[in-house]
């Protein structure tokens, strides 16, 4: 009963990339082990935590929840994508640092990809707002103080002023 | 100290990497040829197996092997051990590595499967037919306590372990008392649940006849040595290595799981590398709960509201298995004093045996049910005499002066009870202040008057941390300078790679940069015992400092015959040893790490100034004396005495809906006393996450178990960890009394967030709303049922 193998090609981070999978192969799955992504981390494999996020087409996604085939040519961009142009930490990544916005790291990817889809569309964010902003994500480490800070931190960040 | 690192909120070290999604966590791990298990698990709560079909997996392209019970032999075929015995552990019963014979919860597991990737191992787990013959499931404590079915054939009442401590005559104290009281308080089943959960994957290199097992677990210096007995080898052919974990709160300090004895011993036999990744599912049904306990309280007081005595008895939900144990029943039945002097005290337990998955210790670890019972009750006193509730508890508690003070139980490490210091009526004031005590009544009451409901509640508790028997720690001073640090405790998110960096690098006077921490790595440090309990900052830390010490002694003696000066005269800064007020007489500390490593080779351009024919020096003795070794290193142990004592004051105000019920956390203010801080930015994020815990545990979460023993919320849909939009903004202040008990002056921080949690809205509630709450977690529609309840 071997299964049937589709070709997906799609570009991940800006670099084309693409396997030969069985149609049923999540993308999770496929960008952690076909594609040796692991930064894209798998909580609860139902949709529920959002560590899965990750961006297609630049809006948010549950990848845990998504066929690798269904994504063939569309374009995504993992957390190891959030990077700054110069290859160092990216400000929502950098933000998440100044601000203790992880401890075990585990849901942070799912939070940095939601975090930037959202500071593209609300670029100065109030308190409020950041704490909606995430509140589609699981973390069981922080409570979520230090994550909302990282927000606005990162929102700042992103406007150019360091302080 | 030169550079002054201790008590700095510098940012972590370990967050570039994994903010890049650079972490290297277990499911992460895939290499060439790996293989992948998945396990057939019991849909019963209990059963017999009558027969298991593998037929049907035999088709599945991709299988490698089943296993069952059937293929285990010698350690492998034992049932898996009992971690911590205790004389009161009566009828201990661990599980098997995989069920023989009979099943004893849903989850529990009868057959491993391995295939070539973890799809195919699932569908061919579906194909395996097991016929069950099932038996009347044990579930919840009054079934449980009735023992008219029994989980375990041969233990006729359910019972697995009956404990008593008393201290003085308490039913006497409660006899003669001018005023008693009853309550029955009770907590339900929760579960640890961090973002990733439990995972191994093991590596049988033929050559070298090694085992290389990767394990997401709180142990794995134990672990190693549970291997290699439960598969034959010899310990130094067993290396566990704990990757980047995400998150643990207590479930994964048992050991060895099912899996962690199987993918191992699956990898030995197929000579190829295996994984398994639990699923959220799996999580649920076959890691390990916590928190179930129903209480029963009789305390006797003085017109003033002082205790003269306390008796409490209570019955403990331990699941179908006890491998960890007694653990968090006496925890509870000795942290529930608290700050308080209580008379006298009995507490008694049993602890019963369910058809439910087994319960070993989430974060809190028996704590936040004594002091839910303890608050409850000193919230009762205050109401049958018309006091402020937090007059009665100063009035109660243990002065400052009166420590160390001996409570005169046993704790959970086998030791005497004894709270190391502390200022319980400072905490109080601080506390009351920071939420507005004194004023809240005028609160209540305008509040009252808009038709809207809010209440205040404050709960205290006393928390033993940093329990032994011991922790240590390797550090070295490489020829670049860099310093290596290694201990053998491991990390689920605390941060220990800066914290326990900072304290080196105070030590050695390098910068914290210079300093490269592992944790958690049978490789780099054998001896160790693990992280729970509030434990690897006071362990740890203060190994580290011993071995950092015992290295800048070192260097300063050989910098000092180097300069031919005193080393008493010498400091280190930057990472430079010079002379204290001549900074030109100096040498870097590499160089130092290059003279205490007498060479025969110039391997490279460092070495040849330690080769025999460029050191000058005496001639007369050995390159390397006999009191010395080479090398700028040291390792240093950390072994106690006793645990030390955190302690904290929580006060919350909430909102009741007068329609819905609903219930909304307004404030939530924290005073938190561990000691002194290494780094005051990663205690307050464990003060964070222990709240939303402790939000979650009272409001939300609640693990549902049907009368079949099925567990009905066995999902994140269902199971209702708090997101964002459920945690409110928590406002801290911290107390610092040192602990006399450890050079770093040092309390273990990890637990203390969740532990009032559940007693602190409980009391928030019973003020807005007027009716007593003495079962938690509370949702809206239990609320509106005490409502109800209370009307008729
Ligand atoms: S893993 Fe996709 S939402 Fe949890
Ligand atoms: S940092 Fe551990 S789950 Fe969020």
């Amino acid at each position: 009963m071997a299964e049937p193998m589709h070709e997906v090609a799609l570009t991940v981070n800006g670099v084309p990339r693409g396997a030969a999978v069985p149609a049923r192969r999540l993308l999770s799955d496929f960008l952690r082990h076909d594609l040796g992504l692991t930064g894209t981390h798998v909580g609860c494999e139902h949709g529920v935590c959002g560590a899965c996020t990750v961006l297609l087409d630049g809006e948010p996604v549950r990848s845990c929840l998504l066929f690798a085939v269904t994504v063939d040519g569309a374009e995504v961009t993992t957390v190891e994508g959030c990077r700054s142009a110069d290859g160092g930490l990216g400000p929502v990544q950098q933000a998440f640092q100044d601000c203790h916005g992880l401890q075990c790291g585990f849901c942070t990817p799912g939070f940095i990809t939601t975090v930037t889809a959202y500071l593209r569309e609300n670029p100065d964010p109030d308190q409020e707002q950041a704490r909606d902003a995430i509140g589609g994500n699981l973390c069981r480490c922080t409570g979520y103080q230090n994550i909302v800070a990282s927000v606005l931190r990162a929102a700042q960040l992103q406007r150019g002023g360091a302080g | 100290m030169t550079t002054k690192l201790f008590g700095e909120p510098i940012p972590r070290r370990e967050d570039p990497r994994l903010v890049a999604g650079a972490g290297r966590y277990l499911d992460d791990i895939d290499e060439p040829g790996q293989l992948a298990a998945a396990f057939v698990r019991s849909p019963h709560a209990h059963a017999s197996i009558v027969d298991i079909d593998v037929t049907g997996a035999l088709e599945v392209d991709g299988l490698v092997a089943v296993y069952t019970y059937e293929d285990l032999a010698g350690p492998l075929a034992q049932p898996l051990p009992l971690l911590i015995p205790h004389p009161s552990l009566r009828a201990a019963r661990t599980p098997y590595p995989l069920a023989k014979d009979r099943v004893r919860h849903v989850g529990e597991a009868v057959a491993m499967v391995v295939a070539t990737d973890r799809y195919l191992a699932e569908d061919a787990a579906q194909r395996i037919r097991v016929t069950y013959q099932p038996l009347p499931p044990v579930v919840g404590l009054d079934a449980a306590s009735k023992a008219g079915h029994l989980v375990h054939e041969d233990v006729p009442d359910n019972v697995s372990a009956h404990l008593v401590q008393e201290v003085g005559d308490a039913a006497a104290a409660i006899a003669a008392a001018p005023h008693r009281l009853h309550l029955e308080l009770h907590i339900e089943r929760s579960a640890s649940m961090p973002m990733e959960g439990r995972g191994v994957h093991a590596r049988w290199d033929e050559t070298d006849r090694s085992l290389r097992v990767y394990s997401s677990t709180q142990t794995s210096t134990s672990l190693r040595f549970a291997l290699a007995a439960k598969l034959d080898l010899p310990v130094d052919r067993v290396e566990v290595v704990t990757p980047d974990v995400g998150g643990g709160f207590g479930v994964k300090i048992v050991h060895p799981w099912p899996e962690e004895v199987l993918v191992p011993w699956a990898a030995i036999r197929l000579r190829r590398p295996v994984k398994w990744a639990e699923d959220r599912r799996e999580h649920f049904i076959s890691s390990a709960h916590e928190r179930g306990q129903q209480h029963s309280v009789d305390v006797g007081f003085d017109d003033d509201g002082r205790l003269l005595g306390l008796s409490v008895k209570f019955l403990h939900d331990n699941g179908a298995y006890t491998p960890y144990g007694i653990i968090v029943p006496q925890v509870t039945s000795t942290q529930l004093p608290g700050p308080y002097r209580l008379g006298a005290y009995r507490v008694e337990f049993h602890s019963l045996y369910t058809n439910t998955v087994q319960v070993t210790p989430y974060r809190g670890a028996g704590r936040p049910h004594g002091v839910f019972v303890m608050e409850r009750t000193m919230d009762a006193i205050a109401a049958a005499l018309g006091l402020d509730r937090t007059v009665v508890r100063e009035r109660n508690f243990i002065q400052p002066e009166q420590m160390p003070y001996d409570q005169g139980l046993i704790f959970q490490d086998g030791r005497p009870l004894v709270y190391d210091s502390g200022d319980y009526p400072a905490a109080l004031r601080l506390a009351k202040k920071l939420v507005g005590w004194d004023e809240f009544t005028a609160v209540r009451e305008q509040a009252r008057a808009q038709g809207r409901r809010v209440g205040i509640g404050i709960a205290c508790y006393v928390e033993g941390t940093g329990v032994g028997p011991y922790e240590g720690a390797y550090v070295r001073v490489e020829t670049t300078g860099k310093v290596v640090v290694a201990t053998g405790l491991t990390t689920q998110g605390q941060g220990h790679e800066t914290v326990f960096a900072q304290i080196a690098a105070d030590q050695l006077g390098v910068p914290v940069e210079n300093v490269n921490v592992v944790t958690g790595d049978t490789r780099r440090f054998a001896f160790a015992v693990g992280t729970f309990a509030s434990r690897a900052a006071v362990m740890s830390g203060n190994a580290v400092a011993a071995a950092a010490g015992k290295v800048r002694a070192k260097a300063l003696r050989i910098a000092g015959e180097a300069l031919e000066v005193d080393p008493a005269d010498l400091s280190i800064v930057d990472g430079v040893v010079s002379v204290k007020g001549t900074p030109q007489a100096a040498i870097p500390l590499a160089s130092v790490a290059v003279l205490a490593n007498p060479l025969r080779y110039a391997f490279d351009e460092q070495a040849k100034q330690a080769t025999q024919f460029a050191v000058g020096g005496g001639i007369h003795r050995p390159p390397v004396a006999e009191d010395d070794e080479p090398g700028l290193a040291a390792t240093g142990y950390y072994s106690p005495v006793r645990s030390t004592f955190a302690n904290g004051v929580h006060a919350a105000v909430v909102e009741t809906d007068p329609e819905t019920a609903e219930i909304r956390i307004l404030r939530y203010c924290v005073v938190h006393d561990c000691g002194r801080l290494i780094n005051p930015r990663i205690v307050q994020g464990q003060v964070h996450g222990g709240v939303a815990q402790g939000v979650g545990g009272a409001l939300y979460e609640r693990i549902v178990y049907d009368e079949h023993g099925q567990l009905l919320n066995a999902s994140y849909m269902d199971f209702l960890i708090p997101y964002a939009s459920e945690v409110p903004a928590i406002e801290i202040d911290h107390l610092q009394t040192p602990s006399p008990l450890n050079p770093l002056g040092i309390k273990g921080a990890g637990e203390a967030g969740v532990i009032p949690g559940a007693a602190v809205l409980a009391a928030a509630i019973e003020d807005a709303e007027g009716i007593p709450v003495h079962r938690m977690p509370i949702c809206p529609s239990e609320l509106w049922e005490l409502r109800n309840a209370d009307h008729r």
